[in-house]
């Protein structure tokens, strides 16, 4: 398998350990196979139309095994372009071969599930959006979706969405149920796709920086940090160590506040308002102390191409030293009265189920995947600077449960507190930004970064007159969302709103 | 045990609460007279549906942040409902993903009079990053009538509040989503 492939590192100074290769049309299957027979996952399939810069069409796929992030090439005829079928060995490639179908008519040979996914009635078939030439022509009459049909005595569907009762993002859920147990669950999403692969195209890298923040806007400081590292690998350089640093910093305020927020929820959704109430206190003290140290709530737009747009001054680091110390004194009682109390666990444990199995046949991924006993984790066992001297602990649980899922948030909270502190306390001096050289050429990169979800991909590729050509923007929740439809097997439909917290999957994220 | 815990906890937190913020009419895109009958009858409570059009979901952090202790929405009468026959008021975010637009002209026509429609942040305000493209309606306003416009991306908590409260103090304007372009 991969020692028999010419692997080349993506930056030998730079970025993780990403690998990139040619790999022929008729070599995808068995080195897909070879992946997975390691123990590998695939993480990414996505399409270009490199047809400009004279060439076909490419089919890119990412895979996670033992080396680190291999990028595969794959050219693709110009005419029809097609190639075998990868989901019946990665499950999870099935929803992204239907999405590179609609994008751009990449057609997987003798695929099972050959309905739409992104596409609904706005452009029709035929039509592919990422291909140069693209013009929107016709919209379908009307968009007629096959849900798969559940049918027998007692059986009955309860359609959900696409706009829900609460707040949250827009998605279609259809469950066949007998009496209150969940028989089948089908999701369909696309709904906010709003063209952002498309809009990257001739963007300059500071506005490609700013949209790639907005691909998922609770993961906002891991896709920029993936976006400046594809940006930067591709141009060969890398950004200051200080600048390093506080992305680091940065990633890790995003990922204590989603968790933060999602145990909130979790309380919430349980009927424990006391947890709700406590957690987003907490949250928002974080979020006013971000808006005090960094000028936004969410840290919007703190990493640019080359380094960071601001700093952490000498006072501020403090400041983080001593929340870090409040907020750990805080948040430690609380994780225990939900481990503690009976009315929580009650409703957590046996909930929403994933085995460990289950997630490694269909490559369930980040926290979701480390509660299910998938032990990845991109900081851990393939660390990109400054994570090399940071030495994150991997949260791991074994039930896959809603309860394993609360485990892995409250451990992971503490340990970003802990990376938190370390961060504030030895940010190295130096400037913020190294200006970005030019190319001159065509180039392009991946940057892999692990967001609090879980792994983020961004393929950048720019002209030779340094604007975006192609940009693609990868979040795990297309790996997530299928297994969310098997966790609520044979659950009751009212657990159904605390299961899919427990995963807080992102639409936009996946819809693009 | 577990009720040592909670009890410790409200002890230490205290009320930490904050008065709402004031209407701000600058924030109103349609300056109405004040309609003293509206204000009457909803000046001390409103129904708000959120609809997310298209979002990055960094809107609706802060709409949950909203909902969070600090900010005591339903103190200043703000309720949170989960039909839009039940709303005053819609709060929409995000630039209409095009996928989205009936709906959200469906939504829109659910609600009854009279109503109010919030566009919540830069996207729903102009288009945002996302603008206008084969996929993409871009602002609020090129599917429905929009009474009041809170830009920020995303915009706090307060300010959301704040334009709220902004339009249940404006009498609404129109009652006809415009037509399927
Ligand atoms: S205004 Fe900003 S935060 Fe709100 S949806 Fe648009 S990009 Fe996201």
């Amino acid at each position: 398998m991969p020692h028999q492939i010419d692997l080349t590192p993506l930056a030998p100074h730079g970025g993780g350990p990403i690998w990139q290769f040619a790999l022929g049309r008729t070599r995808l299957t068995a080195f897909a196979r070879g992946i997975q027979e390691e123990g590998g996952q695939l993480l990414a399939l996505w399409g270009a139309d490199d047809r400009h810069l004279g060439g076909t069409f490419t089919l890119h796929t990412a895979y996670l095994s033992v080396l680190g992030l291999i990028w595969a090439k794959t050219p693709l005829e110009a005419h029809a372009p097609s190639y075998p079928d990868i989901a019946h060995i990665f499950p999870q490639a099935g929803r992204m071969q239907r999405a590179t179908r609609d994008l751009l008519g990449l057609i997987a040979e003798n695929a099972d599930d050959t309905r739409k996914w992104l596409r609904h009635a706005v452009w029709s078939d035929g039509q592919f959006p990422l291909r140069r030439d693209f013009e929107l022509a016709q919209p379908e009459a009307a968009d007629a979706y096959p849900f798969v049909r559940v049918e027998g005595q007692g059986v009955h569907e309860i359609p959900v969405g696409p706009i829900h009762a609460g707040v949250i993002e827009p998605g279609h859920f259809r469950f066949s149920v007998i009496g209150d147990r969940v028989l089948r669950m089908e999701t369909r999403l696309g709904y906010t796709h709003k063209g952002i692969e498309k809009r990257f195209e001739g963007l300059d890298v500071s506005s490609g920086a700013r949209l790639a923040g907005r691909v998922c806007g609770d993961s906002h400081s891991a896709f920029t940090w993936a976006f400046c590292m594809a940006v930067e690998t591709a141009l060969e350089t890398t950004p200051p160590p200080r600048a390093q640093w506080l992305r680091a910093l940065f990633l890790e305020i995003e990922r204590l506040i989603n968790h933060l927020g999602d145990l909130g929820y979790l309380g919430n959704d349980v009927a424990l308002g006391f947890g709700f109430n406590q957690f987003w206190r907490i949250k928002e003290t974080w979020l006013r102390a971000c808006r005090e140290w960094f000028g936004h709530r969410y840290l919007f737009d703190c990493i640019v191409p080359g380094g960071v747009a601001r700093d952490l001054t000498a006072s501020a680091a403090a400041e983080v030293v001593r929340l870090v110390r409040e907020t750990r004194e805080q948040v430690r009682p609380l994780i225990e009265l939900y481990e503690e109390h009976a009315g929580v666990q009650d409703r957590f444990t046996g909930t929403g189920i994933v085995t460990p199995a289950l997630a490694a046949r269909l490559g369930l991924t980040g926290l979701a995947g480390r509660a299910s006993s998938q032990a990845w984790d991109a900081r851990v066992q393939f660390p990109w600077p400054p994570y090399q001297e940071l030495d994150v602990q991997m949260a791991l649980e074994r039930s896959g449960d809603v309860a394993a899922r609360a485990r892995v948030r409250a451990a992971e909270t503490l340990e970003s507190l802990r990376l938190l502190k370390t961060i504030a306390e030895s940010l190295p001096p130096g400037p913020l930004v190294r200006a970005l050289p030019t190319s001159a050429r065509v180039c392009e990169a991946l940057g892999w970064v692990e967001g609090w979800r879980g792994p983020v991909i961004v393929h950048v590729r720019l002209q030779a007159d340094g604007r975006l050509d192609r940009v693609h923007p990868h979040d795990p929740s297309w790996q997530n969302w299928p297994l969310l439809e098997l966790a609520v097997l044979g659950n009751i439909v009212p657990d159904f709103p605390l299961i899919n917290k427990s995963f807080n999957l992102s639409y936009s994220g996946a819809d693009l | 045990m577990p009720a040592r815990i909670i009890l410790r906890q409200l002890f230490k937190t205290g009320i930490i609460s904050e008065p709402p913020p004031a209407p701000d009419p600058t924030l109103a895109v349609n300056a109405h007279a004040l309609n003293e009958e509206i204000l009457r009858i909803f000046g001390r409570a409103v129904g708000v549906r959120h609809v997310d059009a298209g979002s990055c979901n960094a809107c609706e952090l802060e709409i949950h942040a909203m909902n969070g202790p600090h900010y005591n929405i339903e103190g200043a009468g703000v309720k949170f409902v989960a039909s839009p026959r039940h709303a005053d008021v819609l709060l929409v975010t995000g630039p209409v993903s095009a996928h989205l637009a009936t709906a959200l002209r469906r939504t829109f026509e659910a609600t009854p009079d009279p109503k109010w429609v919030v566009a919540v942040g830069d996207c729903a305000a102009t288009g945002g990053p996302f603008g206008e493209s084969y996929a993409c309606r871009g602002r609020v306003a090129n599917v429905i009538p929009v009474d009041v416009v809170v830009p920020g991306c995303p915009p706090e908590p307060k300010r959301i509040l704040a334009g709220i409260l902004t339009a249940v103090r404006t009498a609404p304007a129109h009652r006809q989503a415009p037509a399927s372009p």
